[in-house]
């Protein structure tokens, strides 16, 4: 089956020509913005691939301060975007994605590009792997929320008016830059990167919830696929039973294109599954009476926002009132997911992690004493505590003496998860419907309060044992809480269902109409767009 | 003949003060994290009586785990940190798993993919040498292998951040 991989690899962003009324609503700035509209503008000629990366490199420049981005290999993008236009001009064009900008986590391994992900261990060389599957490789971006040596991403909801207004609202005097707001992470880069407009979609990765909770944070859609779906080769490991490739865009429809062209197996990734798989488009879902909503009652826990439980209830009522059959279900295990994950993550990344040892690659230490001391001295220095921690914690668990009682526990506790899920779709549901996180974003200062491992087991509680299951979870924006921020709820699919899940989302996300964020940056460039009808006037800033 | 050792290993390795042994350097440490030093033979790192920790993080253990790990602790903070893991994870033991097999992979009931044995890929040597910092034509180049980290007058202090 001939991979259609290629078509991601050029990138764009797009303003555009399709001519609006200078005063035009939210809803045309919106749809302007997504990619497949962009797709269609690009395939008319209405706009180049070069204006769409230009645009985007001057949105990314404006947007700094949000600190979403560790590398952004410009030459790189505007040669594709060259190659791209020629395509185009000839009438070739590789697919839908082409001349699309796309950006990339930092822990995808990327030919030419350095891949840090955000640590000392990698930071510093140009990594020049063979070339890897992942050739998306214009934007680098940082991944975490408060991780990793670049330093924290900041929420783009953090500046929108629609947060300000509300801070003053309540807060008279205050600082307008001091209590930003986190993203959520780990793929809090590549969340921050769609919701500021600066690309039509990430690649984030998925191995606790790290796209899914980012993406409730800044609003967009973050799509993790079914274990197996979508190829891992590239991906630096983290915990290989549970790691995903996450996709992050601002609509239902640009995740499922996505989707389309990454998913497939792929004879570099053993645990792809070899069924055959075709890019889709997701219908445009009326009528809902046939479809059996699930909510899992072990997930209203005392530690949920009334803010995000309202609302939770307020979709489920929703579906019920347009014919749908809404159900309770219980996830008999929920309780214990966090504790297993905690085990199999640890226990993997402790695995996973021996391979930094800088003899072959990455950071290395001056010292020459042996090789042990010099492994241990690169890795002290490479590592932070964070990841000290968790390889510690993994290495206890898989000691001879401790193998059993914990390790394998924990596996087994973990087919007791799976299997929850398996019974709960076996008895007519269709897709469960959960939050995505317990609250809105908070503010820096209030998350670094709490230790990583306490922070994880409180913000992943919804969506990890999803991974352990390797089911297909999606993550779509439904409104702004009381303070102006994004508030996303979660979509459960049975496995390899991941078109019936992304057709029930697109449905909901039609009926909540999210508003779109408004930055005060991108209101002078959407403006200036519709005022201006040659983008090439546009100054690049 | 272990302090000639590690006063030369200490000029190589550029540091400035002198090695002392490494008993001595727990124990000052320990008075300076105003821990109570531990019993003879014992390291300033033992986990103290916690409520939320398990008191089973010995000095043994510690040794051991970072022997393994290739990774040091650095800190009282990390250790507790471990001991607050391991009561956590204790908590799966309140979960009947009688007759539960593990589970490895959630594609378990698929046959794994295997290639055909076919070299279709490889010859990037030269490539592969670049990613490193040392190395000497086609070999990758690595200190002495066959000194154990493990013996303590060559074990670098904890490093404080």
């Amino acid at each position: 089956m001939v991979k259609q991989w290629k078509q991601c690899q050029t990138l764009f962003f797009g303003g555009s020509k399709i001519t609006a009324d200078a005063d035009c609503s939210h809803e045309i700035k919106r749809r302007l913005l997504l990619g497949r509209k962009v797709s269609v503008a690009l395939k008319q000629g209405r706009v180049t691939p070069t204006e769409l990366c230009q645009r985007c490199l001057s949105l990314i420049k404006k947007t700094k301060f949000l600190n979403a981005y560790i590398t952004v290999s410009e030459e790189v993008a505007l040669k594709q975007a060259e190659e791209s236009e020629k395509r185009y001009k000839k009438g070739h064009s590789l697919g839908d994605l082409d001349g699309i900008p796309v950006a990339v986590k930092d822990n995808f391994s990327t030919s030419g590009i350095e891949t840090t992900c955000a640590s000392n261990m990698l930071k510093g060389d140009h990594i020049k792997r063979v070339l890897l599957r992942y050739l998306a490789s214009l934007l680098r971006l940082r991944s975490g929320s408060t991780d990793g040596i670049f330093g924290p991403v900041k929420n783009p909801w953090s500046y929108s008016k629609q947060y300000r207004e509300k801070r003053k609202q309540n807060f008279h005097s205050e600082n307008e830059d001091s209590n930003w707001l986190i993203t959520g992470g780990s793929s809090g880069g590549s969340a921050a990167a769609v919701s500021a407009f600066t690309c039509f979609a990430a690649l984030g990765s998925d191995t606790g919830g790290s796209t899914r909770n980012p993406a409730a944070h800044c609003g967009v859609v973050g799509l993790k696929p079914s274990y197996g779906l979508v190829s891992r080769h590239g991906l630096i490991p983290l915990v290989n039973s549970m790691d995903v490739p996450g996709i992050l865009t601002r609509c239902v429809d640009d995740a499922a294109t996505v989707l389309g062209i990454l998913a497939g197996h792929d004879p570099k990734d053993s645990t792809t599954i070899q069924d055959p798989v075709k890019p889709f488009t997701l219908p445009s879902l009326t009528d809902v009476s046939k479809l059996c909503i699930g909510i899992p009652k072990e997930y209203l826990t005392p530690e949920l926002s009334s803010e995000v439980q309202s609302l939770w209830s307020k979709a489920a009522n929703l579906f019920e009132s347009e014919g749908a059959k809404v159900i309770e279900v219980s996830l008999p295990h929920t309780s214990y997911s966090i504790v297993c994950y905690h085990v199999l993550c640890t226990s993997e990344v402790a695995s996973n992690m021996a391979r930094f040892d800088g003899l072959e690659y990455g950071h290395r230490c001056d010292s020459d004493v042996s090789t042990e001391a010099m492994y241990a001295a690169t890795r002290r220095e490479g590592f932070n505590d964070v990841v000290r921690g968790r390889i510690l914690s993994g290495n206890f668990f898989l000691l001879k003496e401790n193998y059993e009682n914990y390790f394998v526990k924990a596996q087994k506790v973990r087919r007791l998860i799976a299997n929850d899920f398996v019974n709960v779709f076996n008895s007519g549901v269709d897709v469960l419907l959960t939050p995505t996180t317990l609250s809105e974003a908070v503010p820096y200062a209030e998350f670094i309060k709490e230790d990583n491992r306490t922070r994880s087991a409180q913000d992943d509680i919804f969506t990890q044992a999803v991974n352990m299951a390797g089911l297909p979870a999606v993550s779509v924006p439904m409104a702004l809480s009381s303070q102006g921020l994004p508030v996303g709820l979660q979509f459960i699919g049975r496995a390899f269902c991941d078109q019936q899940l992304l057709t029930v989302a697109k449905w909901f996300e039609k009926q909540v109409q999210f508003p779109v964020i408004q930055l005060q940056e991108l209101m002078d460039d959407c403006s200036s767009v519709f005022e201006n009808e040659k983008l090439a006037s546009v100054s690049v800033k | 003949m272990s302090s000639l050792l590690s006063a030369s290993r200490g000029l190589r390795t550029g540091e400035a003060a002198l090695r002392r042994p490494r008993r001595s350097e727990m124990w000052a440490r320990a008075a300076h994290l105003g821990l109570r030093a531990a019993a003879r033979g014992r390291r300033g790192f033992t986990s103290k009586a916690d409520p939320q920790g398990s008191g089973r993080v010995t000095g043994e253990l510690i040794q051991h785990l970072e022997r393994l790990s290739l990774v040091d602790f650095g800190s009282q903070e990390a250790v507790a940190r471990l001991e607050k893991a391991i009561a956590f994870a204790d908590r799966l033991r309140a979960v009947n798993t009688d007759g539960v097999e593990p589970m490895e992979s959630v594609l378990e009931d698929r046959c794994l993919y295997l290639r055909s044995d076919n070299v279709v890929e490889g010859s990037c040597a030269e490539e592969l040498l670049q990613n490193s910092h040392r190395v000497v034509e086609e070999y990758f180049v690595a200190p002495p292998g066959n000194i154990s980290w493990s013996k303590l007058d060559e074990k670098q202090p904890f490093s404080h951040r």
